[in-house]
């Protein structure tokens, strides 16, 4: 085995000190993290190790002298945890600090609202008592005090965004909040100026509060989207032996691998970078590439791309940039055309707010000028017309949607699936119709044995070793099916034949059925297996024949059942010949299927079917699935897809089982449900208090209950999207 | 109304401070693993930490 190299992960301080970040499988509860703490201080080189349970994560500390990176990894698996090392994004510390400034701004936001409301309160009583105007006075010269610097910078979120939109000349749900701060403010000074009785500081920066609350949810979800997703790509720990000048081969995981490198593909192990061939001569499985499940034949100047598998022969292989090849080429342009139709997708809060902000404004401005027809002088009818805006705020509205992703996005994270995008599950849950691609997503990314009981568990070992020592595809997908990697020794093989090893009585064989005289038990795999690749072997009078080929994902059946249940449609469509896909779908009982589809195709399929007005949830693995994951209604892909599917998908989800897509749906649609619950309480709400702002009665007391009684009913609303789930859980 | 003078800066005081220590446990990552926290109050081996790796 050659080297493994990971010092690219490895951070480096100026006092010999080095640290790295690692994603771990397996960390479920405290005692995961004492065992990795307490296991890792044990080593006298390491300084320090701090296990983050809530995204999985450790980070590790060392002397760089005394210890190699590899030891921390070793040391790791000794204590029985698998760990991936990766480089912590850089890119992204733009979005941390904006949610540092968005928590930073809630404090603020909290504490002043706080101290002005113990100040409020204390108005409120005086002015249905006997309160002495002075110290009235005095109490809204504190609390303005208190809440102009805090709106100056709590409110920035706010501001800026509505200052943006109304630069390119749109209006959105923060231009509303922001005439509604800045008036209600200015109007409260004035108030305070002539010694009037009601100031509206109270209401104003508790407004602010609870919509930083819902602006930091939303953030938060999408941070831990981002984290997720960096975790993923760790976990796939995808590693390439690169060739060194002078021929000496080093294991390094593919962040280190750079365009030019060359890179050593052996037989049986997995393609991980795209290149051109150097030297060699193989045959590929590109199942996963472009879902055809014959081998294609390749050789030097040839293109591979990551994600095949390498079946007969060791490859060197030059690595290339991305994006030359002509299948890759011709991807990304499909990629780019379809990433334009989902931005189409308008989001459940973006269209409250379309609704939301007209009407509004409206109300504010008829306020206005009917008070003013009424009689009443400006400044009064204008501080109803602030009233108005203010008792309307979209406190319920900013924090309807955000409460319910993030609720929703724990429930789906406990269950291993990932959310990638927040508005993915409003999407998820309007979709009618379910593509499945078929290789590798209908069924499982390697050839399984499809009937084992034809197999003794006590000729596993042999007939695998058997198989090992052959180059032939199908041998060796059924060693790897058995999980033998040591082959026999002295093994003849005939090609086209087999493979045979010993003489006489005790000779063993393995290979076409011919070749093994086991026609009569072969017809009756075949009934049974249509479709499948057999492969014989017989020793002495014992004969079995196997069937090889795609199994189903587990639980494929069951969770096609249950998205017919919930109302959807289902099709496949599939880059493989129809022969191969007709059995699977039948198996399942899908009826509408598209086989030998090229990716764009795929895509085209999928804008006829978005055309005449369906939803379409699209669930695939492949590169070729790609574009069509990008361009459908919504998509979901496992994590043992390639990258550019993966990037492609809303949802990712872990496992071999396919039953996280149903959970998925079922999720989402109550998710959905619980959106839509808090949208129309909103309207209720507002239904009940706007009459009662535009008559004049809403004092700052008033104000203050509405907004903190209806912010409050709508995050506890959110929290039964997980209520629901743990339930659910319960029931077997 | 004097007593308000005391009382009013030392309510502010207490409001700013708790603010303070806001700032402060964001800054030093306090809210970075909110799982872990929740267990790590659970752990006992700082308590004593030699006599009880013996033990163990």
């Amino acid at each position: 085995m050659a080297v493994q190299d990971l010092s690219v992960f490895v951070r480096h301080r100026d006092d010999g000190i080095a640290s790295m970040e690692l994603a771990v499988d397996g960390i479920r509860c405290a005692g995961c993290m004492q065992a990795i703490e307490g296991g890792l201080a044990r080593e006298p080189a390491i300084l320090g190790a701090r296990v983050n349970l809530a995204l999985k994560r450790v980070s590790v500390e060392w002397r760089e002298a005394l210890l190699r990176p590899e030891a921390v990894v070793e040391k790791l698996a000794a204590l029985g945890f698998k760990a991936y090392p990766f480089v912590p994004e850089r890119q992204e510390e733009g979005a941390a600090s904006e949610e540092r400034y968005l928590l930073r701004a809630l404090g603020v936001a909290g504490f002043a609202s706080m101290n002005i409301m113990l100040l409020s309160v204390a108005v409120w009583s005086g002015n249905s008592g006997d309160i002495d105007p002075a110290t009235r006075d005095f109490f809204h010269w504190l609390s303005a005090l208190i809440a102009l610097p805090t709106a100056a910078y709590a409110g920035r979120p706010f501001f800026e965004s509505a200052l943006r939109a109304l630069k390119v000349g749109a209006v959105n749900m923060d231009v509303p909040i922001t005439i509604g701060v800045v008036l209600a403010l200015v109007m409260s000074v004035a108030e305070t100026w002539s010694h009037g009785r009601h100031a509206y500081f109270d209401g104003v920066v508790m407004l602010l509060f609870f919509l930083l609350i819902g602006r930091y949810l939303d953030q938060l979800m999408r941070r831990r989207t981002r984290d997720l997703a960096g975790n993923l790509a760790a976990l796939k720990a995808e590693t390439a032996t690169r060739l060194a000048a002078d021929g000496s081969a080093t294991v390094m995981p593919i962040a280190a691998i750079a365009p030019g490198d060359l890179v050593l593909v052996r037989p049986g192990e997995r393609v991980s970078v795209d290149g051109i061939v150097e030297t060699g001569r193989s045959e590929l499985d590109q199942s996963l590439v472009t879902g055809e499940t014959a081998p294609v034949e390749i050789g030097q100047g040839e293109r591979v791309h990551a994600g095949t598998l390498n079946l007969t022969g060791a490859l060197t292989v030059r690595v290339a940039a991305a994006g030359q090849g002509t299948l890759l080429d011709e991807i990304d342009r499909l990629m780019d055309q379809a990433v334009g139709s989902r931005s189409r997708y308008v989001r459940l809060s973006d269209r409250a707010a379309r609704l939301y902000a007209p009407v509004v404004h409206t109300l504010a401005a008829s306020t206005f000028l009917g008070w003013l027809a009424f009689g009443l002088a400006w400044p009064e009818a204008l501080m109803i017309a602030v009233t108005v805006l203010i008792i309307t705020c979209p406190c319920a509205l900013g924090l309807a949607i955000p409460a319910v992703q993030v609720v929703a996005a724990s429930a789906l994270f406990k269950r291993k699936i990932m959310l990638k995008e927040g508005d993915a599950l409003e999407r998820l849950a309007e979709a009618d119709i379910a593509v499945f691609d078929k290789t590798g997503t209908l069924t499982l990314p390697e050839p399984e044995i499809l009937n084992p009981e034809a197999l003794p568990a006590e000729r596993r070992a042999e007939i695998g070793a058997l198989a090992a020592a052959s180059g032939h595809p199908l041998a060796q997908a059924l060693a790897r099916a058995l999980g033998v990697t040591r082959a026999a020794e002295d093994v003849h093989e005939e090609r086209g034949q087999g493979l045979s090893v010993g003489n006489g009585n005790d000779e063993r064989r393995l290979g076409s059925v011919a070749f093994c005289g086991a026609q009569a038990e072969a017809a009756m795999v075949a009934a049974l297996h249509p479709g499948a690749s057999l492969i014989a072997y017989r020793h002495g009078s014992f004969r079995a024949v196997l069937a090889l080929g795609q199994a189903l994902r587990p639980q494929a059946r069951e969770t096609i059942a249950a998205l017919r249940e919930a109302g959807l449609e289902v099709a496949i469509l599939s880059g493989d010949r129809f022969e191969a896909v007709a059995p699977i779908a039948a198996e399942l009982g899908v009826t509408e299927l598209h086989a030998a589809l090229m990716p764009g195709d795929k895509l085209a399929l999928l804008e006829r079917m978005a055309a005449d007005g369906r939803k379409v949830l699209m669930v695939g693995d492949g590169l070729n699935d790609a574009p069509a994951l990008a361009g459908a209604h919504v998509s979901l892909s496992p994590v043992s897809a390639t990258h550019l599917a993966q990037a492609a998908a809303d949802i990712v989800f872990l496992g071999e089982s396919l039953a996280p897509v149903a959970a998925a749906l079922t999720i989402a649609r109550k998710a959905r449900r619980l959106m839509l619950q808090n949208l129309w309480f909103a309207v209720l709400y507002n239904a009940v208090a706007v009459p009662i702002a535009i008559a004049g009665l809403a004092t700052p007391l008033v104000a203050a209950v509405a907004m903190s009684g209806s912010s409050l009913v709508v995050t506890l609303n959110a929290l039964r999207a997980c209520a629901g789930e743990a339930a659910a859980e319960v029931r077997p | 109304m004097n007593i308000i003078v005391i009382l009013f800066p030392l309510a502010l005081g207490l409001g700013l401070a708790g603010l303070g220590a806001f700032f402060w446990c964001m800054r030093s990552g306090q809210y970075a693993d909110l799982d872990g926290a929740a267990w790590r109050v659970l752990q006992d081996e700082d308590v004593g930490k030699p006599s009880r790796s013996e033990e163990g």
